[in-house]
């Protein structure tokens, strides 16, 4: 029994974060002096909703603040109360404690119960002002009771079918089966023949009121009616699933050369179709975990206003590409990294208003958010017209700080000096950015994930930090390389070329090999020694070396030969067994064998030389 | 409430229900396995080398999508010849919810056994620590010694499984 209703406890907690979510996206487009009667019932409904579900899982901290909640946007959406910016902030500032409530919930923590008395307080005094304020109206206008019913009848008159039936007609249904009761009103059903033109031009009165929110948001709006909801696990299986058939596939691929006869020829067009068909069902599986990027982008217009308030810069956020899609996990590691780069762009970046006008820029800074696909993997940018990056403070920075800077840098090196660890330029540590967490944080996480960062800057017109990320986690492009017969996989990302050393080229120091390209020396990690292999080849000039940048070092790899690019699907060697140094997964290739994959970060670890630039 | 219900349940059926096991060979030596743990058996094929592991990890190889570690308890124990021809099998395990493959001489048979045909383990005399073990009972003559299977793949010996709350799970 109790594990029954855990369950409906994780569709509550989903349905109310997304509720919290959309209720702050409201809020935060809200026009305050004309505020869309629409926007302040589906907030309301959101409200309603997580007060419905609560009530029946008996969490009542969350039940409590949002009645109160509930009966002040009750009193906004009839037009009995006068919304105000300072309303809007307290309302926002709601959210954010039932955010709170919710996750200590979720994680089955204690309440902080000065919190939400502290919350349900405020909230109350702010209703309690209201009805007294209305108390006197309606003695004034004799208006009062019948207020109620007037408003809703001329909102329906205004909107007619599209706009959803209004909460009090199902007070009774519990916010759970929200979606259904579109259905369970048909009487609703029969307005759109009396007024079908009304949609459009609504949403075209819409769209000037929805300033920061990207087109995404709207978009989602319109699927969420066609989704589901499934269990991240079975689409994680149906992917493994389809991973097997894609090796099955290639299993029966390489057999099908071998066949001669009459019937190869029949083999072969049955095989190409199968080839055609799984690569299908795999794009059509990868897909279903893909999101689009709006779900973090979406934070950020709060983000920038509370950030912009508090900092007094005025700034505007604009959102590009917020439909690009990426994979889930994605999504939910990008959050961090992304939230750091904009505080650092506002707070940083962009200077106060006194500042811009006097270097001939308008007042109001913009910051955009832009997403995009660039080949196979997705772009990132974060791109503000502030003050840019000043080589002078990094460069002095860094030498306070004593890191280690390259002679006569270029500007490039210098701006990722800023990655460097117990680095950071904010003139005082502020509320804003400098807690501690530095760049080098951001970029650890994006290099986690698979991807690096970019920096361009114009001193006095703005910075531009690319990330680059690829699509998804499960699959990692990687080139294949032997020593005997053992076939391993490096990630892509961190391989700078591949090159058949000459004789002349190879020196050694202490018993450990250096490679000369181009004027510098590379150490030389051979692959058989940390493998311990009996290799084909002992000198680096029979073989290939693959020079591979990790994060903390450049190096080259000594292997037999390469074997050529490949996607690998990436499979974890600890489910079963542990983890082995060097290695950071495993990949299951054609023909059904399994690659190692390297971990370019362990193998540096190995490398005792650092690079050495040629003097000569 | 339920768990400790089917606890002791477990424990009457180790003593009056029959039980069935896998034999295999080992050398020379008859060994058995709790056939539930079996998940399969098939045949030795090459393996992906690890580095650094010990001689008895041959490896890992795929099933059906699962990266699984191989080990030879003819090489930890120092049984028999440890040969790989086409006699030669692996028996893949599903304890402690992973899949671990052993390499063992040959499969022979399954047994039912009574719960009183099940001698409690000597204290020496075998290859495996008697930890290891769960009893020894006789089929056709032949002593036949019954591996805790669980025990000996979550052994801190085998070096498999690094943290130790996995075998709090099983």
């Amino acid at each position: 029994m109790s594990v029954d209703m855990n369950q409906f406890h994780d569709v509550f907690f989903e349905e109310s974060q997304e509720h919290l979510d959309e209720m702050e996206k409201l809020l935060l487009t809200l026009n305050v002096s004309e505020p869309d009667a629409e926007e302040l019932n589906s907030i309301f409904r959101a409200a309603h909703s997580i007060k419905g579900g609560s009530g029946i899982f008996g969490f009542d901290a969350l039940t409590r603040v949002t009645h109160v909640m509930e009966s002040l946007l009750d009193l906004a959406r009839n037009h009995k109360m006068v919304l105000t910016h300072s309303i809007v902030d307290q309302f926002l500032s709601t959210v954010d404690t039932l955010k709170t409530i919710l996750a200590n919930y979720k994680a089955q923590a204690d309440q902080d119960d000065a919190l939400i008395a502290n919350t349900t307080q405020s909230l109350q005094h702010l209703l309690a002002d209201q009805q007294e304020l209305n108390q006197k109206k309606a003695d004034e206008q004799g208006f009062g009771f019948f207020d109620q019913p007037q408003t809703s009848l001329k909102q329906d008159d205004s909107f007619g079918f599209f706009d959803e039936p209004a909460p009090q007609q199902h007070d009774d249904g519990f916010g759970f089966f929200e979606p259904l009761t579109g259905q369970e009103h048909p009487t609703e059903l029969s307005q759109p023949n009396t007024e079908p033109e009304t949609k459009p031009v609504k949403s075209e009165l819409k769209t000037p009121n929805v300033s920061t929110a990207s087109d995404a948001s709207k978009n989602s709006v319109s699927a969420e009616a066609s989704s589901i909801r499934v269990d991240t696990n079975k689409v994680d299986l149906l992917v493994n699933m389809v991973g097997e058939l894609v090796i099955t596939q290639s299993m029966l691929s390489l057999i099908g050369q071998q066949i001669t006869g009459p019937m190869s020829e029949k083999l072969q067009t049955a095989l190409g179709e199968l080839v055609r068909n799984t690569r299908e069902i795999q794009d059509a599986v990868m897909s279903i975990r893909m999101l689009p990027i709006s779900f973090v982008f979406n934070r950020f217009p709060r983000l920038v206003r509370d950030l912009s308030t508090k900092l007094g810069k005025q700034i505007q956020l604009e959102i590009e590409g917020g439909n690009t899609e990426i994979d889930k996990s994605l999504i939910e590691k990008l959050a961090d990294p992304l939230t750091h780069l904009v505080r650092n762009s506002i707070d940083h970046g962009i200077e106060s208003p006194e500042k811009r006008l006097a270097a001939g820029k308008p007042e109001k800074g913009t910051v955009i958010l832009r997403a995009q696909h660039r080949g196979g993997n997705i772009q990132i940018s974060i791109i503000d017209d502030g003050a840019g990056l000043s080589r002078e403070r990094i460069l002095a920075k860094a030498a306070e700080n004593s890191i280690a800077v390259p002679d006569n840098p270029t500007d490039k090196e210098v701006w990722q000096l800023i990655f460097a660890p117990g680095f950071s330029t904010a003139e005082q540590v502020t509320d804003v950015s400098g807690r501690g967490v530095g760049m080098d944080v951001v970029k650890r996480n994006i290099s986690s994930l698979g991807g690096h960062i970019d920096i361009e800057s114009t001193a006095g017109e703005g910075a531009t930090f690319h990330i680059f990320l690829p699509l998804t986690l499960a699959i990692l492009d990687g080139m294949g390389v032997s020593v005997a017969d053992s076939l391993f996989v490096i990630p892509l990302v961190n391989i700078v070329e591949s090159i058949q050393p000459e004789p002349s080229q190879v020196k050694t120091i202490k018993g450990e090999y250096l490679l000369r390209v181009r004027e510098e020396y590379w150490p030389l990690l051979c692959l058989y020694k940390e493998m311990q292999l009996t290799p084909r080849f002992t000198q680096p000039e029979h073989g290939i070396v693959v020079l591979i940048e990790s994060n903390s070092t450049r190096f080259g790899l000594f292997v037999d030969a390469l074997e050529g690019q490949q996607q690998a699907v990436i499979k974890s060697l600890e489910k079963h067994y542990k983890r082995v140094p060097g290695v950071a997964g495993a990949s299951i290739m054609g023909d059904g064998g399994v690659a190692l994959i390297l971990d370019v970060e362990s193998l540096s670890k190995q490398v005792k030389h650092t690079l050495i630039k040629d003097m000569s | 409430m339920n768990k400790s219900k089917t606890e002791s349940e477990k424990v009457v059926d180790a003593e009056s229900q029959p039980q069935e096991f896998l034999s295999f060979v080992l050398g020379n030596e008859h060994y058995a396995l709790d056939i539930m743990s079996v998940k399969e058996i098939r045949g030795y094929e090459p393996v992906t080398k690890i580095a650094k592991a010990p001689s008895f990890i041959k490896g890992v190889l795929n099933l059906r999508g699962d990266v699984v570690p191989i080990i030879d308890l003819r090489i930890k124990f120092d049984i028999g010849e440890p040969l790989y021809n086409e006699f030669t099998i692996v028996i893949m395990l599903n304890v402690l919810n992973r899949i671990v493959g052993i390499v063992v001489d040959a499969v022979s048979d399954v047994v039912t056994l009574q719960g009183d045909e099940i001698l409690p383990p000597p204290e020496f005399g075998v290859a495996f620590d008697s930890n290891y073990l769960k009893g020894l009972a006789t089929i056709d003559e032949k002593m036949l010694i019954l591996v805790d299977i669980e025990a000996l793949i979550g052994s801190e010996e085998l070096g498999l499984i690094t943290n130790t709350d996995a075998i709090a799970q099983g």
